[in-house]
């Protein structure tokens, strides 16, 4: 096996087992010790994996951006999602147990084995797609994070209780500039609605727990995800008003990019982003 | 008291007092080590060190936690810490990375406040952030440099991750606010 073959490895057999675990409601300390590592394994391959792929977009904006504050802005918010992706991922690589670490996991792993929501390796497109791809994966994040820094798991309520911090700051930023370019211009204002029209079909994936998800809430490590949605939902709401942008209708969608099934975009991402482990494989700063 | 117990009672005190010298030794040494980022402030001003204690083994026990997850200077500022710690032949030592609880900026020291603000960088708020503090607009800023209060907000993030970016519209002079976490 690969280096990592792991996350999808993971995600399918957790997902099996625990819907046979399920299925016979005879769960024995037996099943329920083998599946949570694999399932916990899975959970923060998508939480890290979101951060990470999402990182790396906002860094192809550096040296790019429509101003330096703006430069600035999306480099900073790129890297403490990078600060968090290495704690999640750290963590992952100890519960999977096979002596991989963060950078074993972040850049060595095929593109059907990281997990990511689908919505976070959207291409950047104008300065105004990456702010609504931005918002929507900030109030995500922020309704998350501000739940599992109550986690029964204690390492991942710590590194939860962290993330937030920033994470409010990042949508604080976001939100500010969707409300600029939405109720600015009729140019800017064309530009964000139809962006958000783009991405919304994506946002769905965030919320439709799985087997993996549900595992974690009735572990009580994560929040239930429509207790996630409402929230958000709230928030989206309150925000897309102030921009004066109209909420685009929910569809259905297809792709399903936490449990390995991407967009053909994540392909060309992981392609700059391993580029260096995989010339120079051990490679260390 | 036993000649004996009085014995091993004085070697205690002694490791006690040993351990106590080495201890306010290496926060001494602490408190010379900038930070890379900000060097008006040392580490110890900036709140990242949450402890120093001495185990049973006689091995001092540094707490350090990172400002922001992400801040590159966390890696240079360990660095920093071992060759202080090392030039200062301060014994046997070890830094133990702390992640809760999460760093706040009132954790800044009075010292470093002090220090920003003479740095030209405006202090972060008082108290720990609330959501509601970070929702709503912030109190008026005023410039450090002539104190006016007529200033605007030019970037949620500066040069650092921990720094906002604002303007005095009266002296026209950029400045850094250094964010309430």
């Amino acid at each position: 096996m690969s280096a990592a073959t792991i996350a999808a490895t993971a995600a399918v057999t957790a997902t099996a087992t625990i819907a046979a675990t399920a299925a016979t409601t005879a769960t024995t300390a037996n099943a329920a010790t083998a599946v949570t590592p694999r399932a916990t394994f899975a959970y923060l391959l998508r939480l890290g994996d979101l951060s990470l792929v999402l990182a790396q977009r906002l860094g192809e904006w550096v040296g790019h951006s429509p101003a330096l504050e703006e430069d600035l802005g999306v480099a900073n918010i790129a890297l403490d999602l990078i600060g968090q992706a290495r704690m999640l991922l750290s963590y992952a690589g100890e519960v999977e147990g096979r002596g991989h670490g963060e950078d074993e996991i972040a850049f060595l792993r095929e593109h059907g084995e990281y997990l990511n929501a689908t919505l976070a390796e959207q291409p950047n497109g104008d300065f105004g797609q990456t702010i609504v791809r931005q918002v929507l994966i900030d109030a995500f994040q922020l309704e998350l994070y501000e739940r599992l820094a109550a986690s029964a798991d204690e390492r991942l309520a710590n590194i939860a209780a962290k993330t937030v911090k920033e994470t409010r700051y990042h949508l604080r930023y976001s939100a500010g500039w969707l409300v600029r370019l939405g109720d600015g211009t009729a140019e800017s204002h064309a530009r964000v609605q139809s962006a958000l029209e783009r991405l919304w079909p994506l946002t769905a994936e965030l919320f439709a727990a799985d087997t993996v998800d549900r595992a974690m809430t009735d572990l009580r490590v994560a929040p239930p995800l429509e207790q996630v949605r409402s929230a958000w939902s709230a928030r989206i709401d309150a925000i897309l008003a102030e921009a004066t942008l109209e909420r685009p209708r929910d569809q259905s969608y297809a792709w399903f990019g936490k449990r390995g099934q991407h967009s053909e975009h994540l392909g060309y991402l992981l392609a700059e982003m391993q580029y260096m482990q995989r010339t120079y494989p051990g490679a260390r700063w | 008291m036993t000649p004996a117990q009085a014995v091993a009672a004085s070697q205690a005190r002694e490791r006690i007092d040993a351990a106590a010298t080495r201890e306010a030794l290496a926060w001494r040494v602490l408190a010379t080590v900038e930070d890379p980022e900000i060097p008006a402030l040392s580490v110890v001003d900036l709140g990242v060190i949450r402890h120093v204690r001495t185990d049973a083994e006689g091995t001092l026990d540094i707490g350090l936690t990172p400002t922001y997850s992400g801040c590159p200077a966390t890696e240079v500022i360990r660095h920093s810490i071992e060759q202080a710690l090392d030039e200062a032949q301060a014994g046997p030592w070890r830094i133990t990375h702390l992640l809760a609880p999460a760093w706040t900026s009132d954790w800044i020291s009075e010292e470093g406040r002090r220090k920003l603000a003479a740095y030209g960088i405006v202090p972060p708020a008082k108290s720990v952030a609330t959501p509601r503090q970070l929702t709503h607009p912030d109190r008026p800023m005023a410039c450090p440099r002539c104190e006016s209060v007529n200033t605007e907000r030019l970037s949620e993030f500066g040069s650092t991750p921990c720094k906002a970016l604002y303007r005095c519209r009266d002296c026209l002079e950029p400045f850094e606010y250094f964010k309430c976490i």
